[in-house]
C-alpha cells in the first residue's frame, strides 16, 4: 500500500510538472510592453513554487512508504515537534512569499500608478450585453456626450454607445466593433459598461480590467507587435458571456491613420 | 480493544498538561447539561451559559450593523457617475430627519431600559427566594410585584410606534425609501433596529406566557435576564444609529 | 484505564418524531446535517456532470434535459456553486461531524443549547428547500458570487427574476442557520469541556471547529447584511448596488431562448457594484476557510493516529489555525484586483494574502513532520488524510500566483482560478469529509466500512480529481476564461477543446467512482463488520465510550482528562497509545 501511494503521488507530481515545464499549454506570445515583465515574474514564481511543490509531494510520497507500518518492532520517534525547525520554516516562507510579492509590485506600480505617456491614443471601450464597442474621439480629441436613453444595441455602432448627435464634440467621434491601435504607442483606455460588469481581457497583451457600470476606469498599455489579437470577456455578464468576444488589430501608424480617416469619411 | 476499563478513582490533575492560556476546566459537576449532581436543573449554570451565549450571539448583530455602517460611510464619500453627463458627481442628499420625534423615542427607549432593569432585578429576587417560599409554612409576606415587565413591553411598543411615526414624518417631508441613498440608509438602519427590538418584545411576551403556565420562576428568570441585557444593547445600538444618521448626514 | 465521574444521566426521548426528526440530541442532528449534505453533494455533482457534458457537446440532446441552452448552463453553474459551498462544504464538516463529535471529544453530554441546535438544522433544511425551489421557477445565472448589477436587476437575464429572489432568500436563511450553529459551537467549547480538558488539550478537530465557528459568527452576519441590501435593491427600488443609467437593450439583440428583456432604463441611481463585491468577499474569503479548516483538523487527527506518533507541533498547529482565521478577514480584496478597486489597496491586500500563505505552509510542514519516523497504517481514513495533504499542497501553491496582482492580470477569472479553488477548497475539503466518514463511521453506526471498496474509492478519486483539476491550470494559462458555456466562439479557445474533452472524461470516471462510496456507506451500515469501541486504537474521548454512543454520550459518567490528545508510542507506556482519560499516572509526555 505504501508503495502504491508513493507511486501514485510521484506520478501525479511528475505528470503535473511535466506539462507545466513542457509548456504544452501556455500563455500566448506576449505582445505588449509589460508582457515581458509579467512573464518574468511568473517564471520566478513558477520556479520557486515548483520547487516547493516537487519537494513537498516528493517527501509526502517518500515518508508514507519509508515509514509504513512494519510491525511493532519498528521504532517510532516520540516527539511533539521542534520549535527551532518551526521558526526557521516560518521565517523562510515569510521571506519567500513577501519577497516574491515585493518583486512583482514594481510592474503593477508602473502599470497602474503612472499616468499614460504623452501622445497616447485615447480609446473608450464600452461593454454591453454582449459586445464590445470602441470609441475614438476624432480630431478634436474630445469624446462627445452619450446618453443612456439613446443606447440601442440592436442598431450597433454609434447608437449602441448612445452617442448624442446634438453635441458638437460627438460629430467626429468614431465607434467601431473592432479595436484598432497603432503599434508602439500607448493606449489610453477608458472602460465603461452599460448594463452589468464585463471584463476586457486581451491575453496577448497581458491585459485585463473589469468594465463596471457607474465607473469610468482608466488604464493604459502599449502594444509592441502588430497583429490580430482576440479579446474575450472575463466577467460573467449573462447568458451570452461566452460569445462576447472582439478583435484587437495592432497596426502600423500609417495604417491606423488611414483607417481613422476612412472612418471619418464614412461619417460625413 | 476494550478501553472501558473499571473505573478507578483518580485524583484530578493539578498541573495542567501543556500549560497554555486555556480557560480552567469549567464545570464542577461535570454534567455540563445544566443539571446538578442530584438531577435537578442547575439554574445558576444555565444562566451563566445563556449569558455567554448572548454575548456570542450579539457578535453577528454587531457585524451586521458594522457592514451597514461601512456601506453608509463609503456610499456617502463616494462620487458616482451621473449618467446624464458621464462625469463623477457627489450626489449625497442630506436627509431632513425628524429629530425632535426621534429624541422623544430615544427617551422612551431609555426609560424602557430602566424598567427592564427593574424587572430583571425583581425576578432575580423572586428566583432567589423561590426555594424558600416553596417550603410549606414559610411565608415571606406579600411582596408587592409591580409589573415592570409589562411596562417595558408597553414602552417598547411605544418606541416602535414612535419610529413608525418618524417614518411617516420622513415620507411627509418627501424622503421615501428609494428617494436617495441617504434616505435608504435611514430607513434601513431604523428598520433593522426595530426588527431586532421586536424580537426582544417577543422574548418578553414569551416570558410572560411561561409565568401563566406556572413554569418555575428560575426558568423565566433566565429568559428575562438575557432579554434585559439584549434590551440594554438595543438601547445602546439605537443611540449609535441615531448619532450616525444625525452626524453623518 | 478510564477514569470517570458518575453523574446523573438524563433520559433519552421516546417516540420516532422526538427521537429522529425534531431530535435535540447533537448526534442525531449531526447525522441529519450529514445526510442533507450527502443529498446536496450528489445534486451538485450531477449538475457538474451535466455542465461538463454541455461544454464538450453543446448541442447534444440529453435524455430528460434535452438540449442545454447557454442560460441553462449558467443556472446549473450557479446552483452547483451555491449548493457545494453552502450545503456541502459548510454543512457536512461543521454541522455534520462537528455536531456529532465536538461534544463527545470535549467530554460533554450535548451541545450548550440543544433546542437552538435543532432549530439551526431545520433552518438549514428550509434554506435548502428554498434554493431547490429556485430550480422550478428558473434559477439565476449570476454564479455563486452573485455580482451586482447582474444579480440586482430582473431584466439582466433569465432567472434573474423570482429565481434570483429565491436564491438570495435561501442564502439569507442559511446565514441565520449558520449563526445559530456558530453560537452553539462557541459556547459549547468555552463552557462545557470536561474536567481536565484544557483548551490546549483539545483535539485539533475541536480547535478547527471552534475557529470555524468564530469565522462563521463574524462572516455570516455580513453576508446577511449584503443579502438584505440586495433584496431591497431588487424589490424596493433602493440603489445600494445599482448605479444609474443602466440600459438592457443588449438582450434584445440576442435571440436565444424565450427571454424578452425590458428596454426601459432601469430606475436606479448612484449605487456601487463594487460595494457588493466588498461585502460578499468580506464574507467570501473567511468562507473558504470555513470550508477547509475542519478538514485540516481531521487531517491532523488522522495523520497522528495512523502514524502512531504525536502530532508535530501541536501549538504551532493551533496558532497557525488562529493566524489563518485572523488574516482571513483582511485579504478579501484579493478577489478584486481586476475590479476597478484602487491599485494601492490591491497592494495591501496582496501583502496580507501572501502572509496568510505562511500559516498554511506551517501546517503542511507539520503534517509531513508527523509522518516522519512514524509507523504509518494505511486504513482508508488515513489514505484520504494523505490525499488531503497532497491536494492542499497542490491547491495552495497556486495561491501565491493569484495573490500577486500582476500575475492575477492574466490569471483572474480563468480556469487557473477554477483549478486553484477546486483543489484546495473543493476537493481537499471533500477529502476531509471522506476521511472523517471512514474514520468515524464505526463510532456512528457500530460497523466498519469495507476497506477494499474504500481503497478503490480512494485511488480512483485521487487520480480522478487531479486529472480534472490539474489541467484546468494549463487551460487558465492559455487564457481560457471561466463561466463560459461553450468554447466555440473564441478562436484561441477552440484549440483547447481536446484538453477540455479529456477533463470531461475524467469527470465522468471520477463521478462514477463516487457510487462506490455511496454503496459502501449504505452496505456497511447494514452488513459491515461489527466495530469495537476503539477500532483505530485512537486516544480521543469518543473512543472511550460505547459504540454507538449512548444518548448522553458517556452513559451517566463524564470523563476526566489527564492527557493531551495525541499521545502515541509514549516510551514506557504499556500500549502504543495513551488515551486522554487514562489515569494521570500513565507515563506520557
Ligand atoms: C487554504 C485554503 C484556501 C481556499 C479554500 C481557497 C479558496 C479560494 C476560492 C474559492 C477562490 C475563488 C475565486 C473565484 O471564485 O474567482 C480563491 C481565489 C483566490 N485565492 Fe484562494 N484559497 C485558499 C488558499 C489560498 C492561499 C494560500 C492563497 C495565497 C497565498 C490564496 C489566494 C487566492 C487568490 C489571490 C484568489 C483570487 C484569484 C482571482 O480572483 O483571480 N488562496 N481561493
Ligand atoms: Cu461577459
Ligand atoms: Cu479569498
Amino acid at each position: 500500500m505504501g508503495l502504491a501511494l508513493l507511486a501514485l503521488i510521484w506520478l501525479i507530481t511528475f505528470v503535473s510538472t511535466y506539462f507545466f515545464v513542457a509548456k504544452t499549454w501556455w500563455f500566448p506570445v506576449g505582445a505588449s510592453a509589460s508582457a515581458a515583465w509579467i512573464d518574468h515574474q511568473f517564471a520566478v514564481t513558477f520556479i520557486l513554487m515548483g520547487i516547493v511543490f516537487v519537494a513537498a509531494q516528493g517527501a509526502l510520497g517518500l515518508f508514507v512508504w519509508q515509514y509504513r507500518d512494519r510491525g511493532a518492532t519498528q521504532p517510532v520517534h516520540y516527539s511533539h515537534g521542534n520549535a527551532k525547525l518551526e521558526i526557521i520554516w516560518t521565517v523562510l516562507t515569510a521571506v519567500l512569499f513577501i519577497g516574491l510579492n515585493l518583486m512583482g509590485s514594481r510592474v503593477w506600480a508602473t502599470e497602474r500608478f503612472d499616468p499614460p505617456e504623452v501622445g497616447a491614443v485615447p480609446v473608450e471601450a464600452t461593454g454591453l450585453q454582449f459586445a464590445w464597442y470602441f470609441r475614438y474621439p476624432g480630431p478634436d480629441g474630445k469624446y462627445g456626450r452619450t446618453k443612456a436613453e439613446l443606447e440601442d444595441a440592436s442598431a450597433g455602432g454609434e447608437s449602441a454607445v448612445g452617442l448624442d448627435p446634438s453635441d458638437a464634440a460627438s460629430k467626429d467621434d468614431i465607434v467601431s466593433g473592432t479595436m484598432y491601435i497603432p503599434v508602439n504607442r500607448e493606449v489610453d483606455l477608458a472602460l465603461r459598461a452599460q448594463d452589468v460588469i464585463h471584463s476586457l481581457f486581451i491575453p496577448s497583451m497581458r491585459f485585463k480590467q473589469d468594465a463596471v457600470p457607474g465607473l469610468i476606469i482608466h488604464m493604459h498599455f502599449k502594444p509592441i507587435q502588430t497583429g490580430d489579437y482576440e479579446i474575450a470577456c472575463a466577467e460573467l455578464c449573462g447568458l451570452g458571456h461566452y460569445k462576447m468576444h472582439g478583435m484587437l488589430k495592432v497596426v502600423s501608424q500609417e495604417e491606423f491613420d488611414k483607417w481613422l480617416a476612412s472612418k471619418e469619411a464614412e461619417k460625413q | 480493544m476494550a478501553t472501558l476499563s473499571p473505573t478507578v478513582a483518580v485524583k484530578y490533575p493539578q498541573t495542567r498538561h501543556g500549560g497554555g492560556s486555556g480557560a480552567p476546566p469549567t464545570h464542577g459537576n461535570g454534567g455540563g447539561d445544566g443539571r446538578g449532581a442530584n438531577g435537578s436543573p442547575d439554574y445558576g449554570e444555565r444562566l451563566r451559559r445563556a449569558r455567554l451565549g448572548l454575548v456570542v450571539g450579539l457578535t453577528p448583530v454587531i457585524m451586521m450593523f458594522v457592514s451597514f455602517t461601512s456601506a453608509y460611510i463609503v456610499r456617502k464619500g463616494l462620487p458616482t457617475v451621473d449618467p446624464r453627463t458621464n462625469s463623477y458627481v457627489h450626489d449625497w442628499l442630506s436627509v431632513n430627519i425628524p429629530w425632535g420625534l426621534l429624541l422623544v423615542n430615544t427617551v422612551i427607549l431609555l426609560i424602557s431600559s430602566v424598567t427592564m432593569e427593574l424587572a430583571r432585578r425583581q425576578i432575580t429576587r423572586q428566583a432567589a427566594l423561590a426555594p424558600v417560599s416553596s417550603i410549606p409554612g414559610v411565608s415571606l409576606g406579600e411582596e408587592k410585584t409591580f409589573p415592570w415587565l409589562g411596562v417595558t413591553v408597553v414602552l417598547g411598543l411605544g418606541f416602535l410606534i414612535g419610529q413608525w411615526m418618524a417614518w411617516q414624518e420622513l415620507a411627509a417631508r418627501g424622503f421615501y425609501l428609494a428617494t436617495s441613498a441617504s434616505s435608504s440608509f435611514v430607513y434601513l438602519l431604523t428598520g433593522m433596529h426595530a426588527i431586532h427590538l421586536a424580537g426582544g418584545i417577543l422574548a418578553l411576551l414569551f416570558a410572560a406566557a411561561t409565568s401563566l403556565l406556572r413554569k418555575p420562576v428560575e426558568g423565566r428568570r433566565i429568559v428575562v435576564d438575557i432579554t434585559a441585557w439584549y434590551w440594554h444593547f438595543m438601547a445602546l445600538l439605537w443611540i449609535y444609529i441615531f448619532a450616525l444618521i444625525e452626524i453623518a448626514r | 484505564m478510564a477514569s470517570t465521574e458518575i453523574i446523573h444521566a438524563h433520559a433519552a426521548p421516546q417516540g420516532f418524531i422526538r427521537k429522529y426528526i425534531f431530535s435535540l440530541d447533537h448526534k442525531v442532528i449531526g447525522l441529519q446535517y450529514y445526510f442533507l449534505a450527502l443529498i446536496a453533494v450528489f445534486v451538485g455533482m450531477g449538475l457538474s456532470l451535466l455542465m461538463r457534458i454541455h461544454l464538450i457537446w453543446p448541442n447534444a440532446n440529453l435524455p430528460i434535459f434535452g438540449a442545454i441552452k447557454p442560460e441553462t448552463y449558467l443556472m446549473f453553474l450557479t446552483m452547483h456553486g451555491t449548493i457545494m459551498v453552502f450545503f456541502v462544504l459548510t454543512t457536512a464538516p461543521q454541522g455534520g461531524f462537528g455536531n456529532y463529535f465536538l461534544p463527545i471529544q470535549i467530554g460533554a453530554p450535548d451541545m450548550a443549547f440543544p433546542t437552538l441546535n435543532m432549530l439551526s438544522f431545520w433552518t438549514t433544511f428550509v434554506a435548502f428547500v428554498v434554493l431547490v425551489a429556485a430550480f422550478f421557477v428558473g434559477a439565476p445565472l449570476h454564479g455563486w458570487t452573485g455580482y451586482a448589477p447582474l444579480s440586482a436587476v430582473p431584466s439582466a437575464g433569465p432567472g434573474e427574476g423570482l429565481g434570483a429572489d429565491l436564491w438570495i432568500t435561501s442564502i439569507a436563511i442559511f446565514c441565520a442557520a449558520s449563526l445559530m450553529g456558530a453560537l452553539n459551537f462557541i459556547t459549547t467549547v468555552l463552557d462545557m469541556r470536561a474536567k481536565g480538558m484544557t483548551m490546549m488539550r483539545m483535539p485539533l478537530t475541536c480547535w478547527a471547529w471552534f475557529i470555524t465557528a468564530i469565522l462563521g459568527l463574524l462572516a455570516f452576519g455580513v453576508l446577511l447584511a449584503a443579502g438584505i441590501l440586495l433584496l431591497m435593491d431588487r424589490n424596493l427600488g433602493t440603489s445600494f448596488f445599482v448605479p444609474g443609467g443602466l440600459n438592457f437593450t443588449g438582450q434584445t439583440s440576442f435571440p436565444t431562448g424565450g427571454f424578452s428583456s425590458s428596454t426601459d432604463l432601469i430606475k436606479h441611481n448612484g449605487g456601487s457594484p463594487l460595494l457588493w463585491q466588498h461585502l460578499f468577499w468580506f464574507f467570501g474569503h473567511p468562507e473558504v476557510y470555513i470550508a477547509i479548516l475542519p478538514g485540516m483538523g481531521v487531517a491532523s487527527q488522522l495523520l497522528s493516529t495512523f502514524s502512531r506518533k504525536p502530532i508535530f507541533g501541536y501549538r504551532a498547529m493551533v496558532y497557525a489555525m488562529l493566524g489563518i482565521g485572523i488574516l482571513g478577514f483582511v485579504v478579501w480584496g484579493h478577489h478584486m484586483f481586476m475590479s476597478g478597486m484602487s491599485p494601492y489597496t490591491a497592494f495591501a491586500f496582496s501583502i496580507m494574502t501572501m502572509a496568510i500563505g505562511v500559516p498554511s505552509a506551517i501546517k503542511t510542514f507539520n503534517w509531513l513532520g508527523t509522518l516522519y519516523q512514524g509507523r504509518v497504517r494505511f486504513h482508508t481514513p488515513m489514505l484520504f488524510a494523505i490525499g488531503f495533504v497532497s491536494l492542499f499542497v497542490s491547491g495552495g501553491l497556486s495561491g501565491p500566483f493569484l495573490a500577486q496582482p500582476v500575475l492575477d492580470i492574466p490569471l483572474h477569472d480563468t480556469y487557473f482560478v477554477v483549478g486553484h479553488f477546486h483543489l484546495i477548497m473543493g476537493v481537499a475539503a471533500i477529502f476531509g469529509i471522506f476521511a472523517a466518514t471512514y474514520y468515524w463511521f464505526p463510532k456512528m453506526f457500530g460497523r466498519m466500512m469495507s476497506e477494499g471498496l474504500g481503497r478503490w474509492h480512494f485511488f480512483l478519486t485521487l487520480l480522478g480529481t487531479y486529472a480534472i483539476f490539474m489541467p484546468m491550470h494549463y487551460l487558465g494559462l492559455a487564457g481560457q476564461t471561466r463561466r463560459y458555456s461553450e468554447f466555440t466562439q473564441v478562436a484561441y479557445q477552440t484549440k483547447l477543446i481536446p484538453l477540455q474533452t479529456f477533463i470531461t472524461y475524467a469527470a465522468i470516471v471520477t463521478i462514477s467512482a463516487q457510487f462506490i462510496f455511496l454503496f459502501n456507506l449504505f452496505w456497511s451500515m447494514a452488513k459491515g463488520k461489527k466495530a469495537t469501541d476503539n477500532p483505530w486504537e485512537a486516544t480521543t474521548l469518543e473512543w472511550t465510550t460505547a459504540t454507538p454512543p449512548p444518548h448522553d454520550n458517556f452513559g451517566g459518567r463524564t470523563p476526566v482528562v489527564s492527557h493531551g490528545p495525541y499521545e502515541y508510542s509514549v516510551p514506557g507506556a504499556a500500549r502504543d497509545f495513551v488515551m486522554q482519560n487514562d489515569p494521570a499516572t500513565t507515563p506520557a509526555h
